[in-house]
């Protein structure tokens, strides 16, 4: 992503020289089938969409994580979670466009609040369900997410209606070989990577991240070894709901339009694309997210916006029929 | 014609072997003990007679047909019955029902019956209900048929198992490690009950079991694994004073004192 | 051996005393056409929370689809009442049939695959499912127009009332029970407690789960299509995944495996939302939806078996033992010490 500082000019038949081979190709077939119009690079177009797709794709791994990783350690479906996230673009908005803060600040800002959210929630209403039935847990979780979104309507929170985002700086377009991509893609993929590697990094190279992973192997095993299990598990809920709320300020600045509700629908995908990658497998998240983003977009717009989402989900079961535990996910054996 | 006859069967798991050429063939009510360290394979057999695994390779013949690739409930329906050696009954079930489950594939009403509660549906369920209860009886677990499975003692436990597996009315039983956990005396009424589901019901028993005491005092003939491998077979006394058992057991260089 | 049908009778008994008290309310103005409309949606809820009741909590086959297959019902139901009922009590009858068998069909149809999964994998492809019909629905208008659609289906005639809505509450109630009590119910049970021993003990268990799932939807059908008949306009809306997340707390709140529970909850969960908009009044209905939030919390918290924690009230309990007393088995008695 480093030829961002420099936008060339606009050479938009260059990109045709450069496929020259397929182009024509691509734009006689999507023009007979699709109706796209004749005036448009049919590639550049697709390639649009796939940019689309990406930092859209993006976005939902930095949800998607949160999720895998609070499945990982204490096998909860933390419905809660897309509401987190619905706080955090609230919390980024406000920070930006009332508080005056720069984005960072902002971001940080926003991060800190949602993880803070995030262990009180944890500590509140599924820690002392740890060793009732699972579904208590997940029940719970969606009183949780319920009471997230009302509140957060409630007239002297947020009130029920759709705030405009002022983005805190222009949208910029930049034309690459042809490609178009704006800042604000840049910056979405640029921060969830950097996001991404800073995740690799705790997991991989630190003691708390050890600890992580030993608890999503065994809470016994891992207390006998004398880890701290309830500070890990509140630890995986900070950093996931960190993760979610640096999700919903760059939602908000890309999509910039929040309300009370918007997280069900993004966490929902998110989750499913934890899913579709295997549940607990943190590179599965992120490649489910990517699949989904891809999916999403390119449906909507090739195929129709409307059959979108029964695409989208209609893969994921197609998929869960090959591989039962998802893409990455290991069929387990029980043993008998 | 033996009841169950297995001929060369392998199961690999990945580039595991775990199972490799196996023989074993069954008699008519007979009682064969299949021992062998942890790790040896004798629950994958099991597994495998079961249908649970795939076999990699090999034939396994029931009443001279081949069960190899049937499902696990039709291999049970066939007569092959079996107990696990971690216990799994339908914990939060009534003693009684536990048993009464596994009756399901021979009692004789529809679903229209069970819907109305027909007459019919009476008789069979009052059917099931009196064997059921014998088959607990049987098992000196008749005082707590209305108790939770969950609830019972351990012993108690896989005594319910081997009821379970019973009420199948199975022609072959395999039990897997049925005295683990069990105290002393627990185990001598055990090795009894044994003798008495070989006499009573005249069905072969397949059992795995470390306890020497208990394979030494039931068993006809004993299949040593190691290493997914039958090392040596024979009768107890042979089998005792086996140089290559020993090794398995307890590594070279043992000798008998 | 005679059958005893005590404990139905006591049920229609109950039922009927139920039923007079009811209609004593109505005639007394104190049950006015807005609760009595929230009763008949409570027994609606009721038929089709006993149905996930039947695939969660007895059969343990986890299924966030629920109000799909609800949906299903209401639309076929809804469409041929529409279409050719026109508030005839024979078309309501087999709209109602269609309806049911529709649900049941799809479910059957979708559940041979799907329910290979296990738990949480299943719950997801379930929700998939749901998504997917709802996204049907939104467009189903381009393939017959007199689905509606996004904008959803009106002009339905209202011919389900108390006394029908009652009826088939009832039978729902009684038919699930007895099932239940009987080697299905045992079945299902067993496939809950242990798939793998289920397996092991001569259960064929795809067949159970895949029978417990096409039941289970097929309630749901039924009451989607006492809701065509009960109001006079069907939104996609009302059957989306949200939707099913509510039959599923009913069912997680009464307690998994409990019919009393889930009767008693469904109907509880619907006066619930309805009595907060009441209590609150116009001033604090900001609040109705937090408080419902903080109820559901604290009830799982307090209760996390659930309210009846798989037990049954008296009319619900199994049908009683007939132990047979006077035969002694003496060839067993040997083994006694």
């Amino acid at each position: 992503m480093g030829g961002g500082e420099k936008p060339p000019p606009r050479f938009k038949n260059r990109s045709i020289t450069a496929f020259s081979g397929f182009g024509p190709l691509y734009r006689n077939r999507q023009h007979s089938l699709l109706g796209v119009d004749m005036g448009v690079d049919v590639l550049e177009h697709v390639i649009g969409q796939v940019i689309n797709g990406l930092q859209l794709g993006f976005m939902y791994a930095l949800i998607a994580l949160g999720y895998t990783m609070v499945y990982g350690v204490v096998k909860l479906i933390n419905f809660a979670h897309g509401d987190v996230f619905m706080v955090g673009a609230f919390v980024g908005y406000l920070g930006f466009n009332q508080w005056g803060m720069p984005v960072p600040v902002a971001v940080l800002t926003s991060m800190a609040v949602c993880a803070i959210l995030g262990v009180v929630i944890e500590k509140i209403a599924y820690r002392p369900l740890r060793y009732a039935p699972k579904i208590a847990a997940l029940i719970s979780a969606l009183g949780v997410s319920l009471f997230l979104e009302y509140f957060c309507s409630l007239k002297f929170i947020f009130g029920p209606n759709y705030r405009v985002v002022q983005r805190p700086f222009e949208e910029v377009h930049w034309q690459l070989a042809g490609i178009s991509i704006s800042n604000i893609q840049v910056m979405v993929m640029v921060t969830v990577l950097f996001m991404l590697l800073m995740l690799q990094y705790l997991l991989y190279r630190t003691k708390v991240g050890m600890a992580m992973r030993t608890v999503s192997l065994d809470h016994d095993a891992a207390r006998l070894m004398g880890v701290n299990v309830d500070s890990v598990i509140s630890v995986t809920f900070a950093i996931g709901s960190a993760l979610a709320a640096a999700g919903g300020v760059l939602y908000a600045i890309a999509y910039p339009q929040i309300q009370p509700f918007m997280g069900i629908m993004p966490g929902l995908k998110a989750f499913t694309a934890a899913v579709l990658g295997g549940i607990g497998i943190i590179p599965g998240a992120v490649l489910g997210a990517l699949i989904m983003g891809q999916v999403e977009t390119l449906t909507a717009a090739f195929l129709s916006s409307q059959l979108r989402d029964a695409i989208a989900f209609g893969i994921l079961i197609l998929v869960l029929l090959v591989r039962p535990c998802g893409i990455l996910g290991k069929t387990e054996t029980e043993k008998v | 014609m033996p009841v169950l006859e297995i001929e060369g069967l392998s199961k690999s798991f990945g580039g595991l072997r775990a199972v490799s050429n196996f023989d074993l063939a069954l008699g008519d009510n007979e009682v064969v003990g299949l021992i062998g360290p942890n790790g040896a394979g004798k629950t994958t057999i099991f597994n495998l007679i079961t249908g649970i695994y795939p076999a990699t390779a090999g034939s396994i013949n029931f009443m001279g047909k081949s069960i190899l690739g049937t499902r696990p409930f039709k291999i049970t329906q066939l007569g092959i019955a079996r107990t696990f050696q971690n216990i799994r009954l339908f914990k939060e079930c009534t003693v009684l029902d536990n048993v009464r489950t596994v009756f399901h594939p021979r009692v004789r009403y529809g679903v229209i019956d069970a819907f109305l509660h027909t007459p019919r549906y009476a008789a069979e369920e009052a059917r099931i209900t009196e064997r059921s209860l014998e088959l607990l009886k049987a098992m000196n677990l008749d005082g707590r048929a209305e108790m939770k499975a969950t609830n019972l003692p351990y012993g108690d436990q896989r005594r319910l198992e081997i009821a379970r597996a019973l009420a199948g009315e199975p022609k072959v039983l395999l039990l897997d490690e049925p005295a683990a956990g069990m105290n002393p005396s627990e185990v001598g009424t055990l090795v009894e009950l044994i003798k008495f589901i070989r006499n009573h019901f005249k069905i072969t028993v397949l059992l795995i079991e470390h306890q020497m005491n208990v394979v030494m005092n039931v068993c006809d003939r004993l299949v040593v694994l190691d290493f997914g491998e039958i090392i040596a077979q024979g009768l107890p006394e042979e089998i005792r004073n086996n140089q290559k058992v020993l090794e398995a057991y307890l590594g070279k260089g043992v000798t008998v004192a | 051996m005679k059958q005893k049908y005590t404990q139905t009778i006591l049920i229609i008994v109950a039922a009927a005393i139920f039923y007079v008290f009811i209609k004593t309310l109505i005639f007394l103005n104190v049950l006015s056409p807005y609760w009595q409309l929230v009763l008949d949606q409570s027994l609606i809820v009721t038929i089709g929370a006993l149905g996930l009741s039947l695939i969660y909590g007895f059969t343990g086959q986890f299924s966030l689809g629920h109000a799909a297959f609800y949906g299903i019902g209401a639309y076929t139901a809804g469409a041929i009442s529409k279409t050719l009922g026109h508030g005839s009590l024979l078309w309501f009858i087999i709209a109602i049939v269609a309806g049911t068998l529709a649900a049941a069909l799809i479910a059957l149809l979708i559940g041979l695959p799907i329910l290979r999964l296990r738990s949480d994998y299943l719950g997801i492809a379930t929700l998939g499912f749901g998504i997917i019909v709802k996204v049907g629905m939104d467009n189903a208008n381009k393939v017959l127009p007199v689905l509606g659609g996004a904008t959803g289906m009106s002009g339905l005639t209202t011919v389900a009332n108390f006394e029908i809505i009652f009826i088939f509450f009832l039978i729902a109630i009684l038919l699930l029970k007895n099932l239940i009590y009987s080697k299905y119910g045992r079945a299902f049970i067993s496939i809950r407690e242990d798939e793998i021993a289920a397996d092991a003990m001569g259960i064929d268990t795809t067949r159970y789960k895949t029978m417990a799932f096409a039941l289970g939807c097929g309630l749901a059908g039924l009451a989607g299509s006492l809701y065509a008949h009960r109001y006079p306009f069907l939104h996609p809306s009302s059957f989306e995944f949200l939707k099913s997340f509510d039959f599923l707390l009913i069912v997680v709140l009464g307690g998994l495996g409990s019919i009393s529970g889930t009767i008693v909850t469904a109907v509880g969960w619907a006066f619930l939302l309805e009595g907060l908009r009441f209590v609150l009044g116009e001033q604090f209905i900001d609040f109705r939806g937090v408080i419902y939030a903080l109820i559901l919390v604290i009830t799982i918290l307090m209760r996390p078996q659930g309210l009846f924690s798989g037990k049954e009230l008296l009319f619900m309990k199994p049908p009683r033992l007939k132990t047979p007393t006077n035969r002694e088995e003496g060839s067993h008695a040997g083994l006694r010490n």
